[in-house]
């Protein structure tokens, strides 16, 4: 590499990048640094993984349940979703919805109004959020100190029926404590309800939380074609497990219900969760596409960075090590997850 | 035959009555309880607000001919398959010379064909070797040609369905020995190749196929020496090579744990080396096994292909776009989108049901054998 004088070495990361991000939650300039540019490109990872996996694993579950309903419209429509999305290239699909994003919706200087204020156009989507103030800062804190209540109650509970033999109500109590502890915390902080909307200007709307066209498009892309794959994975979990076990449920009086969260879930959850980890795993790397679409993830910022420094070799191993890490720190959550839900064997 | 109980005097009741017939499917189905019939409701409501407009947006008031004026006469109230009419040949062979697509088309039909033949088990001989040599070789003469009285066509100009095609072929063939290979290391009792294929099989299927492809087109250029200078198609089918290696390797790894030990065992009491117990007894069986998966994963392949266009490569899905980059008919690129999608969709779903149907054949073939017969 020395003789065709190329420089090498990560020195690069200390000097500013002078390309711009346009979004993302890191705020990032021309004369920041390569090291933030791939700190800001991992936050936009993460943010469009977060929230596909989040609404992938409800689209996935809704329509999984869906190809096992007693309904056959349901069936079919479930059928044909999952059969379609899952034999569509990704790559096509994100074009497909990039497309859409920014030719069939309105010009940004004519929105489309949604209720609540927010507003979406060629510009992307603008919703109101709450204004910044201290007293989120207590619901927030109030809402910690309701989750750890209510997980402390459940621990007791435990402790209690295994010692005891009598079992205290848990599900409402525990409710009420993690909702009244947000609720508690923002009356002490003043009840703020001032909420930032966006504006319409004569260029288009601005102000609010503005989500670009080409975030849009990815995280639409991979929320459909992964919802697709969870849907299946949730479909052969419920499936496996065996019918007699339902009907010795039901030979023991239990009410539906109560087969299904005591009986039916657990058993599927053990064969579901792994497989979605590895689904989810895959939605991360594949939310590298965003390449294609323009989108500043990681994968992008460094092809910026290649084409602008040639120093290809050190760019692509930051990549690969962001990947590893992510697969590393999920792989550890699973095997926790494993250890706690593996069948005690004798 | 006339002990006590001898069915002699029985005589023919009719049949009991069907427990079919559509109301009552209907009633099983669509009306089973009140959710049901609410949820029966709204799907044929939304049906009927659907379909028929579906149907006159696509076929009944659509423009077939490549017409602009017709089209854009429309404002998108209907389909402009002009669209398609116009810009086939641009989507289905890329930049290649337009008098001489028919060498693409007829390569790609030999694929195809090859494919069809290949799809039986009873064509599963010896001689599908040879054949699918010629056709690689017979594909990469056409397409190239400079040879038999063609003219000579750059790499740089191949795109579209064909290269789609090329792509998925050489990746496929191409990471079977590498994955084979990578299995077997991975399961090796040598701790150094051991850890070698283990950590890279874990290591590409930790990142996605577009680092893998970045690497090829950025790093390989740079650390390989000139004699080893590949084209960029050349650097882009390795990549897929490499990468899809490390997949079918964990396929194999599954096809030889499902293997009982006690056949490498009984080879080894035989006298057989590792090597020719691996090579006559443990893989000929592991490898049926994991022919559905296989299936699979070449479905996987040709899906991930479109990825190529990231690194200005022109296959079907990067010719759409090259398609779309003219101004005039680029507003109709949902009708160009449909258009690909199909052809993605019909062989994909083909695949998956032949993958589907093989399973069970195979599961019958392996079931016989286990039995003893």
């Amino acid at each position: 590499m020395a003789a065709r004088q190329i420089r090498s070495g990560f020195d690069f990361l200390r000097q500013p990048a002078g390309f711009d991000i346009g979004e993302g939650p890191v705020p990032y300039g021309p004369r920041d640094s390569y090291l933030w540019a791939f700190a800001a490109g991992l936050a936009n990872t993460l943010r469009v993984s977060a929230l596909g996996v989040v609404l992938a694993t409800l689209l996935g579950t809704v329509v999984g349940v869906g190809r096992l309903s007693r309904n056959a419209l349901v069936r079919w429509g479930c059928t044909a979703y999952v059969e379609v999305l899952r034999n569509l290239p990704l790559v096509l699909l994100l074009f497909g919805c990039y497309l859409a994003a920014t030719e069939l919706l309105p010009e940004a200087t004519e929105p489309v109004t949604l209720p609540g204020g927010g507003y979406l156009s060629k510009g992307g989507l603008q919703l109101p959020h709450p204004t910044w103030s201290p007293g989120w800062g207590a619901a927030l804190a109030g809402l910690s100190l309701g989750l750890a209540a209510a997980w402390g109650l459940s621990r007791w509970a435990r402790a209690r029926r295994a010692g005891t033999g009598h079992a205290p109500a848990v599900r409402w109590p525990g409710l009420a404590l993690a909702l009244l502890g947000p609720l508690l915390g923002w009356l002490a902080g003043g009840a703020p309800t001032a909420l930032t909307r966006p504006e319409m200007g004569p260029f288009g709307v601005s102000g609010g939380l503005s989500l670009t066209p080409e975030f849009l498009a990815l995280l639409g892309g991979l929320t459909l074609s992964a919802g697709a794959a969870i849907a299946e994975i949730v479909r052969s979990g419920l499936l496996a497990v065996s019918h007699g076990q339902l009907e010795a449920a039901q030979a023991l009086g239990l009410s539906r219900r109560q087969a299904t969260r005591l009986v039916l879930l657990p058993q599927a959850l053990r064969l579901i969760v792994p497989p979605l980890t590895s689904q989810f795993l895959n939605l991360t790397k594949n939310s590298s596409l965003a390449v294609a679409i323009g989108y500043p993830d990681v994968v992008s910022i460094a092809n910026t960075a290649i084409n602008q420094n040639g120093q290809a070799l050190e760019c692509i191993l930051v990549i690969m090590a962001v990947y590893l890490c992510i697969n590393l720190v999920t792989a550890a959550g699973m095997n926790l997850y494993d250890r706690r839900t593996a069948l005690v064997e004798r | 035959m006339t002990g006590p109980g001898a069915p002699t005097d029985l005589a023919a009741r009719p049949r009991p009555p069907r427990a079919g017939g559509a109301w009552r499917w209907a009633r099983r189905n669509l009306l089973g309880s009140p959710a049901s019939v609410l949820a029966t409701v709204v799907a044929l409501a939304a049906a009927a607000a659907v379909l028929p407009r579906a149907l006159r947006w696509l076929v009944l008031d659509a423009v077939w001919r490549a017409d602009y004026q017709a089209c854009r006469a429309l404002e998108h109230r209907a389909a402009c398959w002009g669209m398609i009419a116009e810009k086939h040949r641009l989507i289905l062979f890329g930049r290649y010379p337009h008098e001489s697509q028919w060498r693409p088309a007829l390569a790609t039909a030999l694929v195809v064909a090859a494919l069809l033949v290949t799809a039986h088990p009873r064509a599963w001989r010896r001689w599908l070797l040879p054949l699918w040599c010629g056709v690689l070789a017979a594909f990469l003469l056409l397409m190239r040609g400079g040879l038999l009285g063609l003219a000579p066509v750059e790499p740089g100009s191949w795109g579209g369905l064909p290269l789609t095609v090329l792509l998925t072929l050489v990746g496929m063939t191409a990471s079977i020995p590498l994955g084979v290979a990578l299995a077997l290391g991975r399961r090796s009792s040598l701790p150094t190749v051991r850890v070698v294929a283990t950590s890279y099989i874990e290591l590409t299927r930790g990142v996605p196929l577009i680092t893998v492809l970045f690497v090829a087109s950025f790093v390989f250029p740079l650390v390989l020496p000139s004699w080893m200078a590949l084209d960029a198609l050349g650097r882009t089918a390795l990549a897929i090579t490499l990468f899809q290696a490390a997949y079918l390797a964990e396929v194999v790894r599954g096809g030889l744990q499902a293997l009982p030990r006690g056949q490498a065992e009984a080879a080894a009491s035989l006298g057989l080396s590792w090597w020719s117990a691996q090579r006559r007894v443990v893989l000929p069986q592991a490898l049926v096994l994991v022919i559905p998966a296989f299936v699979n994963s070449l479905l996987s392949t040709f899906m991930d292909t479109s990825l190529v266009t990231v690194v200005s490569m022109y296959d079907l899905t990067g010719a759409l776009r090259l398609a779309l980059g003219d101004p005039q008919w680029r507003a109709f690129f949902v009708e160009a989108y449909l258009f690909v999608g199909a052809i993605y969709l019909v062989s994909c779903l083909a695949l998956s049901r032949y993958s589907h149907w093989l399973e069970g054949r195979l599961g019958r073939w392996t079931r016989r054998e286990a039995s003893g017969a």
